[in-house]
């Protein structure tokens, strides 16, 4: 099947896998050598000053370091305009000043917005073109894609609506690796000729690297741009890692910023369970990420509203039951609990008693429904009837769901 | 007959001397699989024992190929590893390779299905709770299951079922067994971006199998799998299909667990995968309780 043009700019875009700020994928860019304008990390205004007088010349830029895009139209909640400035060296101190300890809000972070802890304080590059550049692990084909486009620095997503022919794609052979004819493609394409050819070529075998010895599964620079003194420069970059692969980065993994990260999630982390926060009030727990989406999905079709995705995997302990009914229960907007449990291998049992003592141990203020089927069901069942808990048993999937939407309402 | 396996298979065990592994290999020989080799490297010449089971372990899939014919394999090794474990099973002409690590990298795996292009092994997997071609027996014992599936919930029967989710998969089985139908084979092919076999390639199978005569598909969001699946059915299926696909509450942008299931640009909605099976004329379900009765509307069975 032939897939839409942009599918594949779009294919892990926006995953929620481990981010990192600007200023370590500029350690990166300098560790595999893809040129990209000098900088230095700054946490405080003295830095940034200190900072700024180091790179010299006319203008430095100060960029607000937060895991969003739209920094530069962001608005902080301090009033201060722009989450990127060009300045002299001499105000770089005065700007960080504003931005350091403030709340940033693009359209990406949402109303909340985003601290900023550090800013970057760059060197200022004079530009006659901004490209377009990324690779990304392509799932139709299942081989890396570059992608490419003349149109850098505005929204690709938009340029490939628009303009789908000024988006050019190269896929790769995963055991061929990058060959130099599709450098000289991708370079013929974005029309570089002579030096900043050779410059293009270079900075795309080490960005094609990094991409891989890093197990990305997406590296984005937009833009990339030509400058006047004839250099091509990574002037902004986006990093996706796959969190698979992570176990073989301790160096990568060491850039995490849990800040960044919804507390709840990270809490969950720490337990191996799976779980993303969303906006609704029956929260649920669930074996299995499959079963987990379609319980999600029956509560939205039976009129309730989803709290969590919870997975907490096949063999769940009773620490982990336990866990995961604090970080359910965390959640103010949470009015009841569906745990639905299909124990293939798992004894339901096991699980009944997890969920008992979690209740004993922090409590149930709100209606919970059980869904328990599989393995060893009617001692696990038992186990629950005998619990002197306020639970709601359910026959099947439909039950439950029915059950938990129905206890919010009453 | 069912599709890739049947009580005939011989299977092996790579990772047979791991906890996991170990154990689902024992939950295996009770359901009556003909699991004849294990292979743990550096520990050739031991045997797994299981009751009156006695199973050889090997150093190497090649010696255990050899010395018990066995022709499917079962990868329980950590992640660091699979991706080696299955290229040495394609390497000893394994006709099959089920690989229910979970958590191999993308590049990995990306190498792996370029590198068993042009070999004659089916690759099932990675990150899936393998395969069941339920027995005859009591609680379908003397069936073939290789992975992690419960054997209990299986009876024999006539509905082919692929899945991407393991516990939904069980629930799809779990629905056709208390509906009294049974199953050919199930097929769980994984969760990752990345598989072997897809759920167009399980289609194809069970379309030219006799002894399927409806088939259950179970996808969800992320990718476009489920719908070239149905592009082709509703050309060339000859057997009713029902369906259903989760995620239709996941918010755009989050991974929900999976590693494919991530809805992103507007593209792999459970809305637009839904469409798509109405239109190669699939039932598809509207709730995960559900799959049962889609499936005697799909068939007009009772």
């Amino acid at each position: 099947m032939v897939l839409t043009r942009g599918y594949a700019v779009h294919t892990f875009r926006a995953s929620r896998a481990m981010n990192i700020h600007e200023y370590q994928a500029k350690i990166l860019f300098d560790q595999f050598s893809v040129p990209n304008p000098r900088g230095m990390v700054a946490a405080t205004p003295e830095e940034a000053g200190t900072a700024a007088k180091e790179l010299g010349g006319e203008r430095v830029v100060v960029k607000s370091q937060v895991h969003a895009g739209g920094r530069g139209k962001g608005t902080f909640k301090n009033g201060f305009q722009g989450g990127v400035h060009l300045v002299a060296p001499a105000e770089a101190a005065e700007v960080a000043a504003q931005m350091i300890g403030q709340t940033l809000v693009t359209k990406q972070t949402g109303e909340a917005g985003k601290l900023v802890r550090k800013v970057m304080i760059g060197e200022a590059v004079e530009i006659t073109h901004e490209y377009y550049l990324a690779i990304l692990m392509d799932r139709a084909t299942c081989r890396p894609v570059i992608v490419a486009s003349t149109e850098g620095g505005m929204d690709i997503e938009e340029v490939a609506e628009a303009t789908p022919e000024k988006i050019l794609r190269e896929h790769i052979h995963p055991l061929m690796g990058l060959q130099p004819f599709e450098v000289r493609k991708l370079s013929a394409g974005l029309g570089f000729k002579g030096e900043p050819a050779k410059q293009f070529g270079k900075l795309l075998s080490n960005l094609y690297r990094l991409f891989l010895e890093c197990d990305c599964s997406m590296v984005e620079i937009n833009p990339l741009v030509e400058t006047t003194d004839g250099r091509v420069l990574a002037l902004d970059a986006k990093f996706n890692f796959d969190d698979n692969a992570l176990f073989r980065h301790p160096e990568i993994v060491e850039f995490r910023d849990t800040d960044e990260e919804d507390p709840r999630e990270v809490e969950a982390s720490k337990h191996s369970l799976n779980y993303i926060g969303l906006d609704g009030n029956i929260a649920c727990l669930v074996n299995g990420a499959g079963l987990a989406m379609a319980t999600m999905d029956i509560i939205k079709h039976y009129g309730g509203e989803p709290a969590n995705f919870l997975d907490v995997g096949g063999g769940a302990t009773q620490e982990q039951v336990a866990a995961a009914f604090k970080i359910i229960l965390s959640d103010d907007a949470v009015k009841a609990i569906l745990v639905n449990i299909f124990g293939g291998i798992m004894d339901c049992d096991v699980i009944a008693h997890g969920v008992v003592a979690a209740c004993r141990e922090v409590g149930l203020p709100i209606p919970l429904v059980v869904r328990l089927e599989g393995n060893n069901v009617a001692a696990g069942k038992a186990t629950l009837a005998a619990s002197d808990l306020n639970l709601i048993a359910a026959d099947d999937l439909a039950d439950a769901a029915e059950k938990a939407v129905a206890s919010i309402a009453a | 007959m069912a599709i890739l396996v049947d009580e005939n298979t011989k299977v092996l065990v790579q990772g047979i001397t791991g906890g996991f592994g170990g154990r689902h290999a024992k939950l295996s020989l009770d359901y009556g699989t003909q699991l004849v080799a294990g292979v743990t490297p550096g520990k050739g010449g031991q045997t797994f024992d299981h009751g009156d089971h006695k199973v050889p372990v090997f150093d190497t899939v090649e010696q255990a190929a050899r010395e018990t014919g066995a022709t499917a394999s079962a990868i329980f090794v950590p992640p660091a590893f699979a991706a080696d474990a299955i290229m040495e099973s394609v390497d000893a002409g394994m006709d099959l390779v089920v690989a229910i690590t979970e958590g191999i990298p993308v590049r990995d795996m990306m190498k792996v299905k370029a590198g068993i292009a042009g070999s004659n092994a089916r690759l099932v997997g990675p990150n899936c709770p393998g395969l069941v071609t339920p027995g005859r027996g009591e609680h379908s014992q003397g069936g073939c299951r290789i992975g992690i599936s419960p054997g209990y919930i299986h009876k024999r029967g006539r509905v082919g079922i692929v899945s991407r989710s393991g516990t939904l998969t069980y629930e799809a089985v779990w629905q056709t067994t208390q509906l009294g139908f049974g199953q050919s084979t199930c097929v769980g092919i994984g969760g990752d971006p990345i598989n072997g076999t897809s759920h167009l390639d399980a289609l194809q199978l069970f379309n030219d199998d006799d002894e399927t005569e409806a088939i259950i598909m179970i996808g969800e969001i992320g990718g476009s799998a489920e719908e070239e699946a149905a592009a082709w059915a509703g050309e060339h299926g000859k057997k009713p299909i029902a369906a259903f696909i989760a995620g239709a509450t996941a918010p755009p942008g989050r991974r929900m667990g999976h590693a494919g299931a991530i809805v992103s640009g507007g593209k792999g909605t459970a809305q637009a995968k839904k469409e798509a099976l109405v239109a190669a004329g699939i039932t598809v379900a509207e709730t995960p309780a559900e799959i049962g009765s889609a499936l005697v509307e799909a068939t007009g069975w009772r």
